[in-house]
């Protein structure tokens, strides 16, 4: 029971981490919740479908173009609709869950509420310690280890990423030193909307195509982060495993009950927050990002 | 001579409006509703279903009600109730209000069609339920007669009977793995949806599963939610229990995670029981190929159940591109509703109950006849080798066939011709012949 545990716990671990990277990303730097983030992993979903089965393109080729059109629509979006109201973050929550809406009701019209299935890149399973696992999982935690070694180069060593941390932690300074905020916030939407859309091509496979689909994980999503520390890409890999672990226990010691699992896994992240507020790797200082 | 003409006219105007005969203005209709979640593969079964039917009875002529004939006009209802009750219940109010329907066809959710059959039967419309299984709405029925009496089941079979059933093919597939893997000792697991009916099955399956004998063996219960994304801590956790066979319940969309990652995976267990996201004719695709040998208890196949199976099962695939099933019920329930409203020479909802009850059908789903006033269920399906049995369906290499009752007829004899053998996946059987 004990490999089970841990390589199903790494596994689940894997895609949480996955669909919160992008949601963190940009509330470490933008300060926006954007609650339609997981609706662009639907999106995606939706891109690598029709690409794959009406247009018959494979896997990758499927997956780049979804990726790339996903990143259009998130860049649109923000330009025509977040960025107006990025200083009020009610009205960002409000409108980024509208549009969320508009995206779930618009794809209910286009393809109607039938499950579809996403190609995934390698099919098949092997077994490790004796417990089965699919080698698109295996891909998916791969592709989570990449993006953030790449977020985290990106963010570190490069210019482009010194300038994205300069307006996360002061915009009015790091406006008053040349750097374009307006031009660095959207980048950043960019670069997450483009991570929410590499979830939807790992993670779509696995799981099934609805138009309901982007609910669930936000919840996931949002414990994720709120556990982790808002904004903190460290805290959201961390929080993924400890939820990742937690509902995996759930499943093999109360199998009778594993419906609750992902209840068990959000009262745990009410625990932590009753304890420490702030999240596990929550900053009282942006300079303590990163 | 132009005063003359100018009188014939309106002489000819005022006759053609008063004498009936003369009446050019559109045949008045018998309003039917059909009610379900629209925008849900349930809810399309339900309006094609009907239209089929509707559209052969226009057809042929209509209705003959009394003296008069009578088209059927279908009154399209989207009850959303997969996500909201209270949308059922409002939208049943309407259908009998603003639409002013004559009679009621469909229902899918449970809690729903609870809802929608008080609204129906408060207002005197009969109800012929097409998707809910719950047997409460037949025990109403026997409770307070007079104001449930306007309800009726045409499909499925009432949720006993499905455990019922469901137990017989697990008896078949147990019977399988006895006879190819050498298997004396056979372990069982349950993976089932938490919900009403999961309950109620998972209730039956723990109190008979060990009254089966010493040589089954209940190894685990799972219990995941119906719209969980990923079932593979369920699916690893069931292997490691040693299960040869996982009896499931699935009525939402984790039937379809759950059919992908077990074929996937290649769990080394046998699945049988209720997926009903695999009665569907987008399930091979929507798994990828990986539910081939995902066996469900199900209402249609291309069989012949009577004969008139198979013709409605092809015009059905051909008009829709989709297999038929169990909301698609609708169309048996027009026929049904026809005849008792054409025995009844009325519209008058009372005179239609009377005749529904005596109701002896032999349509797509099979020989259809109506639970008497005299049981605790009345107005319920009834089930058995003589009346509707429902089947059990495998998807052998892309396609959806009906594999119970066993093609040996060591069910009480009953054989549909186009039965094939149940198969167990080969790596179920390559796991077991290697320990």
């Amino acid at each position: 029971m004990f490999a089970n545990i841990l390589i199903n716990g790494a596994i689940t671990a894997g895609i949480y981490a996955l669909l919160a990277l992008g949601f963190s990303l940009i509330f470490g730097v933008a300060k926006i919740i954007n609650l339609a983030h997981t609706a662009f992993y639907m999106l995606a979903a939706y891109f690598i479908f029709t690409f794959a089965y009406y247009l018959g393109l494979n896997a990758p080729l499927s997956a780049t173009a979804s990726i790339i059109i996903t990143t259009a629509i998130g860049v649109g979006t923000y330009k025509l609709v977040i960025e107006r109201i990025r200083e009020h973050e009610t009205a960002v929550l409000m409108i980024t869950i509208a549009l969320a809406l508009v995206f779930q009701e618009s794809i209910l019209l286009a393809f109607g509420s039938h499950f579809r299935s996403a190609p995934g890149f390698i099919s098949g399973h092997v077994e490790l310690l004796g417990v089965s696992v699919s080698i698109q999982h295996i891909l998916t935690f791969g592709v989570v280890l990449a993006c953030l070694l790449g977020i985290w180069i990106l963010l570190s060593k490069t210019k482009l990423g010194i300038a994205i941390r300069a307006v996360a932690q002061d915009r009015e300074i790091a406006n008053l030193v040349g750097i374009n905020v307006g031009t660095m916030c959207l980048i950043t939407t960019a670069i997450a909307v483009a991570l929410a859309a590499v979830a939807g091509a790992m993670v779509a496979p696995i799981w099934t195509i609805q138009p309901h689909m982007w609910m669930r994980p936000l919840v996931v999503v949002l414990a994720v982060v709120v556990l982790g520390g808002l904004g903190s890409l460290k805290g959201s890999f961390v929080a993924a495993f400890i939820l990742g672990y937690t509902v995996t226990l759930v499943v093999f010691l109360f199998p009778t009950v594993s419906f609750v699992k992902e209840a068990v896994a959000l009262a745990i992240m009410v625990a932590v927050l009753l304890i420490r507020p702030e999240g596990l790797f929550g900053v009282a200082f942006e300079e303590e990002r990163l | 001579m132009r005063r003359g003409l100018t009188a014939l006219l309106i002489i000819s105007l005022v006759a053609v409006t008063l004498i009936p005969g003369c009446q050019q203005g559109p045949a008045e209709t018998i309003k039917i509703g059909v009610i379900g979640p629209m925008t849900f593969i349930q809810g399309e079964q339900h309006w094609y279903g009907a239209k089929m039917a509707a559209d052969e009875i226009n057809e042929a002529g209509g209705i003959v009600v009394g003296n008069v004939t009578m088209p059927i006009e279908l009154v399209k209802i989207d009850s959303n109730e997969i996500l909201s009750v209270p949308d059922a219940a409002t939208a049943m109010e309407k259908a009998i209000t603003v639409d002013k329907v004559d009679f009621l066809v469909g229902g899918f959710r449970t809690e729903a069609v609870l809802a929608m059959q008080d609204i129906a039967c408060d207002n005197q419309k009969i109800f012929m339920g097409c998707g809910s299984a719950s047997k409460e709405q037949c025990t109403r029925v026997a409770e307070d007669y007079d104001k449930y009496k306007y309800w009726f089941r045409v499909t499925p079979v009432n949720d006993e009977l499905l455990v019922m059933n469901s137990f017989l093919m697990l008896d078949n597939v147990i019977s399988t793995v006895r006879d190819e893997l050498g298997i004396e000792n056979v372990k069982i697991a349950l993976v089932m949806e938490k919900a009403e009916v999961g309950d109620l099955i998972v209730a039956g399956c723990e109190h008979l599963i060990p009254a089966m004998g010493k040589n089954i063996e209940l190894v685990g219960t799972f219990r995941p939610s119906p719209t969980a994304t990923d079932v593979t801590a369920e699916l690893s956790a069931v292997k490691a229990s040693g299960a040869h066979v996982i009896m499931t319940y699935f009525s939402g969309p984790v039937g379809v995670v759950y059919a992908k990652q077990w074929g996937e995976l290649e769990i080394p267990a046998a699945s049988v029981g209720i997926n009903v996201e695999a009665q569907k004719s987008g399930f091979w695709d929507a798994t990828d190929g990986y539910g081939n040998y995902e066996t469900t208890l199900n209402v249609y196949a291309r069989i012949e159940l009577t004969d008139k199976t198979i013709p409605f099962y092809d015009k059905f695939v051909a008009e829709t591109g989709e297999f038929p099933t169990y909301t698609a019920g609708t169309y048996d329930a027009l026929y049904i509703l026809r005849d008792a409203i054409e025995r009844a020479g009325t519209l008058d909802s009372d005179a239609v109950v009377i005749e529904l009850e005596k109701t002896e059908y032999f349509g797509s789903a099979g020989r259809m006849m109506f639970t008497s006033t005299e049981t605790g269920n009345p107005h319920d399906l009834m089930w058995g080798a003589d009346y509707v049995t429902a089947i059990g369906t495998q998807w052998q290499d892309g396609e959806l066939l009906c594999v119970w009752p066993p093609v040996d007829g060591s069910w009480n004899g009953v054989v549909y011709k186009g039965t094939v053998a149940y198969k167990l996946p080969p790596w179920v059987i390559d796991y077991w012949k290697a320990k």
